[in-house]
């Protein structure tokens, strides 16, 4: 990989973009690798989640947006847990997915991922919470491929009344669209 | 009558008693080596109990000579001998046998390591039993100092020296004492203005009844010894009488030599022939540079003497003191002597050369400049005036890449040490950089940030959460030019990746390296210095301000790079060494010097004058002495120690033709003892 810093592709700028949607102050991070070291899903990243704070750093946007450890990260927070000087690195990894959305950059080979991703919010965005039929469905219908996969526990959590055919909404709908509305990248 | 000797074997905890039996030493000791009278075995011989065994025994058998079997006597020699002291032994009666790190440290099997130890003991009390008691030699001392250099450590230790009530000569081979301190912008970590801080000390060092300030001169010699040095001052020609200038200025005003670049500004800005090399130099009066001069050059042209040339004498009419002006074309060099009785040593560093790295274009590009240009650069005093301009076209960079170590921490270019500085004042620099120019971009290639100090590691954070400047991880291979622009080619380890920087201008962060005459000025003084030509300390941890000559401390970068506050307190805390070898009337040194015999007549001395001894006594103690008759007449010249300068290293006893110098202490006699007691089987 080649980065290249000039004056018209001013590579600070992406840091401060970041920083500014997240609230997180990227610069903090002195590459101590700990968030690595502790990582449950290290083992299956292209990009070490110290690598992709680093990247963030010196500006390697195309990097950063179009890994796919920005996608296989689980949200676990262990890394944000243990982090010296309290960096939010799966937050941050949160934002670099909607960058990543919105910029049309999501990694092709997680498209599972990106597909369950987005199925999920949609049904929060909807009902202000999950409602796993539905979510599924949109998620399957987005990739076909998986239509068959897990079928199998449908009845069992059925009988347990665990997946439930009609949507419950929650009373703060609207407060949450209003979260959703005020998110969205001016 | 006999001596009466005793012995007393340590077991050093198991150190010794693991490997020799100790008890076994003592018993053979006491039956078979001839007088002894008393012999015995303690667990830690140099602790307190161990001491007053030591004293009792001393006391109770009455021996007037003692064997300690422990460690080497490097370590606890004269702790045994202040022992002795105490009832009322001649110190020189107590020897101290090494079993512990030339014996039982060295051995496994315990039946050798216990005979070895055996035959030790006995060849130390053979040796003990020929001790005669010496007397410790008192050499008066001259409460005078001298420090070398007059930089930041110069200036700290002369002031504290000085604050003591002892006289001090402060020598200083530039034209103003300052040193690279004065150079300075602003200091890390609390960002305080340079020559803020510094320019009270130097009026205080100009103002100060005990310091006398020679400036624009060097050292020519030191003679002498501890106590007793011998300095000859060379003061350089400056062409200006110091007495009667008043540092008016109108000299330097009107000289026609304005275009010649100026150390103190690092080649980055301009002086004039005569001149003071910055407005709050001390003293504040200028100095001619002979090279550059009109009428030097005129005269050295035509083989004339200066003051005879006619060409320019600008600043002679100008001059305005009368009846005698202050400028002297025809001064010489003047050399004046000093005595003192200790030395400091001061004498800085030097930032490496830029043009040693082709890869960083070998100082061909002029906006690819060294540390101390960075600092000039961003110096409310320096050539810009504190704007950052970069030096080619003058323009404002907006991408400045730092690089660290270079120099530092490269073996291939000769330092395989770190500067330790650098990591700090390239923080330093971004923070000024972007403090000056806010929308500029600071980055930084490193190796690793070092910032071990009080408050450093947060300033180096600083630089970078609050300040913005982007560290990179990674040498810089390349850097060249492309239109008014410098490609940086460098790498960021942490990601993997190759780095290319657009650049306006490229800050090297050189290393320190010891003074070009480093190797002279160590000569000049007998002192040693280490392989980076970095003075030497007496020890790296419990002796870090002496030197390896007796009375010669060191202070500052000349001993290794430093920053401000390890220079400050590293000559304070020679000054207070100088403080307490020069707070007593006499010093007292250790009897143990050669000497040249002197016989009744008519032999006088068994010398024969060759003088062999004087060639390669590494001191300088051997004179000749003419022995003469009542009326006078020479009867014959031979050959005398000076006990003052002798360190009794013994290569003149043992150079000696016709075995008249003996060595103190270790004399033929005792020596062939200790041999002798050795059975060969």
């Amino acid at each position: 990989m080649k980065i290249k810093i000039n004056l018209s592709e001013r590579s600070s700028d992406f840091a401060k973009e970041v920083e500014k949607r997240s609230g997180i102050k990227v610069k903090e991070c002195y590459q101590c690798g700990k968030c690595t070291a502790g990582c449950p899903v290290a083992y299956e990243m292209d990009y070490m989640p110290n690598q992709i704070i680093r990247l963030v750093q010196i500006g390697a946007r195309r990097e950063a947006l179009t890994s796919r450890t920005i996608w296989l990260c689980a949200s676990c927070i262990t890394c944000s847990t243990r982090c010296p000087k309290e960096v939010k690195i799966a937050e941050l990894m949160d934002v670099l997915r909607e960058m990543a959305l919105e910029e049309n950059l999501a990694n092709p080979l997680e498209k599972n991922i990106t597909a369950f991703h987005e199925s999920f919010l949609n049904s929060v965005k909807k009902h202000g919470r999950i409602s796993e039929v539905w979510m599924l469905n949109e998620y399957k219908m987005k990739r076909p491929k998986t239509a068959l996969q897990d079928l199998v526990v449908a009845p069992q959590m059925i009988g347990k009344g665990k997946l439930s055919f009609l949507p419950h909404n929650i009373k703060g709908k609207d407060a949450i669209s209003r979260i959703f509305k005020k998110c969205k990248p001016k | 009558m006999g001596k009466k000797i005793g012995v007393f074997v340590c077991h050093c905890g198991t150190n010794i008693s693991a490997t020799v039996d100790v008890e076994k030493v003592a018993e053979e000791a006491k039956k078979k080596y001839p007088g002894v009278s008393y012999a015995t075995t303690y667990k830690y011989m140099c602790s307190d109990p161990g001491q007053k065994l030591l004293r009792e025994k001393i006391e109770e058998e009455g021996l007037t000579g003692v064997v300690v079997a422990a460690c080497s006597p490097k370590m606890h020699e004269r702790t045994f001998r202040n022992a002795a002291v105490k009832t009322g032994l001649n110190p020189y009666q107590v020897e101290v046998s090494n079993i512990r790190e030339q014996c039982s440290w060295v051995h496994h099997d315990k039946a050798l390591g216990t005979e070895k130890s055996i035959d030790l003991v006995r060849m130390m009390t053979e040796k003990a039993r020929k001790d005669r008691s010496l007397d410790s030699i008192k050499v008066p001392v001259t409460k005078r100092a001298l420090v070398i250099g007059g930089g930041i450590a110069g200036i700290q230790a002369a002031l504290d020296i000085a604050d003591g009530g002892i006289e001090v000569i402060l020598v200083e081979k530039d034209a103003s004492i300052g040193g690279h301190m004065a150079q300075l912008s602003e200091t890390f970590p609390t960002l305080d203005c340079s020559q803020c801080i510094l320019t009270p000390r130097m009026v205080e060092v100009a103002q100060h009844e005990n310091i006398k300030l020679y400036t624009w001169s060097e050292i020519e010699s030191v003679g002498g010894y501890i106590g007793n040095f011998d300095v000859k001052i060379r003061k350089k020609a400056r062409s200006v009488d110091l007495d009667l200038c008043t540092g008016c200025s109108s000299c330097w005003q009107v000289c026609p030599s304005k275009k010649i670049k100026s150390d103190f500004e690092m080649n980055l800005g301009n002086r004039t022939a005569i001149y003071i090399p910055f407005p709050q130099a001390i003293p504040s009066k200028p100095v001619i540079d002979r090279e550059h001069c009109l009428l030097f050059r005129d005269a050295r042209k035509k083989g004339i003497p200066p003051a005879e040339s006619k060409v320019c004498r600008k600043c002679y009419d100008v001059c305005p003191i009368a009846p005698v002006k202050a400028i002297d074309y025809s001064h010489e060099d003047e050399i004046v002597e000093e005595k003192v009785g200790a030395i400091v040593v001061a004498t800085g560093y030097q930032e490496l050369k830029n043009n040693l790295y082709g890869e960083y274009g070998k100082g061909k590009y002029a906006d690819v400049i060294t540390g101390l240009q960075f600092e000039r650069l961003a110096s409310a005093s320096g050539p810009t005036e504190g704007l950052i301009k970069r030096p080619s076209d003058g323009k404002e960079p907006e991408i400045v890449v730092f690089i660290q170590c270079v120099g530092s921490r490269d073996p291939a270019k000769g330092c395989s040490y770190c500067s330790k500085t650098c990591c700090m004042y390239t923080a330093k620099h971004t923070m000024l950089y972007k403090h000056k120019v806010h929308h500029g971009h600071a980055f930084v290639f490193y190796i690793d940030i070092r910032c071990g100090g009080k408050n450093y590691e947060e300033f180096s954070l600083r630089a970078i959460e609050e300040e913005g400047a982007t560290y990179l991880r990674g040498r810089v291979s390349r850097i060249y030019k492309k239109g008014d622009k410098l490609i940086v080619l460098g790498a960021d380890t942490l990601t993997g990746s190759q780095v290319e920087i657009e650049a306006d201008m490229v800050v090297l962060a050189s290393a320190m390296k010891a003074q070009d005459d480093a190797e002279d000025v160590a000569r000049k003084l007998s002192i040693q210095y280490d392989k980076d030509r970095f003075f030497s300390e007496l020890h790296p941890k419990l002796r870090p301000v002496e030197s390896s000559n007796a009375g010669i401390f060191l202070a500052g970068a000349c001993q290794g790079p430093k920053d401000i506050p390890e220079t400050v307190a590293q000559a304070s805390g020679a000054a207070s060494k100088v403080q307490a070898l020069l707070s007593s009337d006499e010093l007292e040194r250790e009897p143990v010097v050669a000497r040249v015999d002197r016989l009744p007549p008519p032999l006088f001395s068994t010398c024969i004058g060759c003088f062999y001894c004087q060639r390669v006594c590494p001191y300088g103690a051997i004179e000749q002495e003419d022995i003469k008759a009542r009326d006078g007449s020479v009867i014959k010249t031979v050959a005398r120690v000076n006990v003052g300068l002798c360190q009794g290293c013994g290569l003149c006893a043992a150079t000696c033709r016709s075995k008249s110098v003996e060595l103190e202490g270790f004399n033929d006699e005792q020596v062939f003892a200790e041999i002798n007691s050795v059975e060969f089987n």
